[in-house]
């Protein structure tokens, strides 16, 4: 089993896409953002990265920074826009795409990662702050072909329907565990409140949390 | 996003020198990003506090509790003095925002957070407070969520914080650092209500940096607590709070602090609660008629006219549970 996700395996959260060879979304998108013209002048920054067209005309001016940080056991060193978020570092730039950008506003948690052991926001987290930080993905959890404890427990409890939420699900559920917060259902559902599930499978995320927590 | 020059300060000293030449501060980041994303806030210079020196919680030689400003909110309400010495404030972090974001914000920060009236956030809407004498977009719009207390006609958005509450109803200092040194500001007068300039919010000058909040000895033993009515039961602004601590001696109320959230443009005390209160004996019928002065004053809107009364409920609930407590 491998421990990353493939690209083309990603579902949509509209459900659609699902037939291979078919491009995937980010490919698609990227083309149609091409072919439609207003971001081709200097609208592209880490190669896929699409910017609006505000960004785009200050793209050439922009501040940047150089960052070095270890994602997942491996130190990199970029440089990027200050604008740029953890969660588009993370997607656009290293194409750790696991984590996901719900609403971009602190308010889903579909972003979620640990920075230094820590259940964050990725979304509103600026790469340039993260200096010798070390930042834990979903890709990152499995133990080489061993799923995290959680990861499998999710698998168990069919904790998830279309699945857009789970990355951030788990991550936040190992910072819950981590934090010993999980002492009830109701103790876990208001720590993980953070991470919304548009598809409602929240009790059995409760129990999926639960599951790995008893077992620690 | 607009662009940005982004500086990390090493030192106290590095920080005050970037804010005098007009750099803007960023500690947790969860409120400035987000708004900066929505080019609500468009600093041209970021300045990066948080490697500063201001994340200790320690008992004052006076008896009160001083709380670095870059303590993370996870890490006071944790705290164990805070969690002995104060209930309130704990409980106040830990009905905020989610887990993740308590990870993140700071103390400091969260009493500097902005409004999240909707016509604020919305660069498109006509609103005072983010371009002056541009009009107040909520006064006769979506005002359900809106400040009853406080307002005027040029703003009537609520500040969200909840553990200003509880800075608010214990009489807290805001500890600043700015180049001519230090200074200590009362809470009830470091957030200031709208007026005719809702751009202004806070006592803060250019480059002057929040250090600590320091909460006063207050006679022991002391009860208190929190209580936070919400659209939803969890990760959601208060449309109404409570912040309550009560120190009862012989059978008679001796000392009282309330205030209440979610109602006012700023963490709204309650002295004619705390007034009626002090000097009685605990009943429920007590509870009830002090409760009843918590929204003395209010001006309610076309949709928040339910806050009056559900202000009244929510300090008389606090105050029957507080004051209950064994």
């Amino acid at each position: 089993m491998s421990t990353e996700v493939p690209e083309s395996a990603v579902p949509s959260p509209a459900g659609a896409g699902e037939s291979s060879p078919a491009p995937s979304r980010r490919t698609f998108i990227a083309a149609t953002g091409v072919v439609g013209g207003s971001v081709v002048a200097g609208g592209v920054i880490g190669g896929t990265r699409l910017l609006g067209p505000e960004e785009a005309a200050a793209a050439d001016t922009s501040p940047s920074s150089r960052v070095s940080l270890t994602v997942n056991g491996t130190r990199r060193t970029v440089t990027v826009d200050n604008r740029t978020s953890l969660l588009d570092l993370l997607r656009e730039h290293f194409q750790l795409t696991g984590s996901k950008k719900g609403c971009n506003a602190g308010a889903c948690g579909a972003c979620t990662v640990l920075v230094d052991g820590q259940r964050v926001n990725s979304c509103l987290t600026l790469a340039v702050r993260l200096e010798d930080a070390e930042v834990t993905t979903i890709e990152g959890l499995a133990d080489g072909d061993e799923l995290h404890p959680l990861q499998q427990a999710f698998v168990d409890q069919d904790a998830f329907q279309c699945g857009y939420c789970t990355p951030g699900q788990i991550m936040s559920g190992v910072g819950c565990i981590k934090e010993g917060h999980t002492g009830s259902p109701e103790e876990i559902r208001e720590w993980m409140s953070g991470n919304i599930c548009r598809c409602g499978c929240y009790v059995k995320i409760v129990r999926a949390v639960e599951q790995t927590a008893g077992r620690k | 996003m607009h662009p940005f020059s982004f500086t990390k300060a090493a030192s106290t000293r590095e920080a005050l020198d970037a804010g005098r030449r007009g750099g803007r501060y960023i500690a947790g980041g969860t409120t400035l990003v987000d708004l900066m994303r929505e080019t609500v806030e468009r600093p041209e210079a970021l300045v990066d506090i948080a490697g500063l020196p201001l994340r200790d919680v320690r008992v004052t030689e006076r008896g009160g509790l001083r709380i670095g400003a870059l303590v993370r909110m996870a890490e006071a309400a944790a705290h164990p003095k805070v969690r002995s010495l104060y209930p309130v404030i704990s409980e106040a972090l830990e009905l905020s925002a989610s887990a993740q974001l308590r990870n993140m914000a700071t103390i400091g920060g969260n009493i500097m957070q902005r409004t999240r009236c909707t016509y604020f956030r919305d660069v498109t809407a006509d609103c005072n407070k983010r371009e002056p004498g541009s009009g107040c977009a909520a006064l006769h719009g979506h005002n359900r969520t809106h400040a009853v207390l406080g307002t005027s006609d040029a703003c009537v958005a609520t500040h969200p914080s909840d553990v200003a509450v509880a800075f608010a109803a214990l009489e807290a200092t805001v500890h600043l650092l700015g180049p001519d040194g230090e200074r200590r500001v009362p809470f009830a007068d470091f957030l200031l209500r709208p007026g005719d300039t809702p751009n202004r919010e806070h006592a803060l000058k250019q480059g002057e940096l929040i250090t600590a909040v320091e909460i006063p000895a207050l006679p022991r033993p002391l009860r208190s607590g929190y209580l936070k009515v919400r659209d939803r039961q969890s990760y959601e602004f208060a449309l109404t709070s409570a912040a309550v601590a009560l120190h009862v001696r012989g059978g008679v109320i001796r000392e009282a602090k309330v205030a209440a959230g979610g109602v006012g443009t700023v963490p709204w005390k309650l002295p004619a609660v705390e007034q009626a209160l002090i000097g009685e004996r605990p009943s429920d019928r007590l509870w009830a008629e002090a409760a009843r002065h918590a929204s003395d004053g209010a001006r309610p809107l076309q949709h928040n006219r339910f806050k009056v009364e559900l202000l009244n409920r929510t300090v008389e609930r606090r105050l029957r549970t507080v004051g209950g407590m064994k």
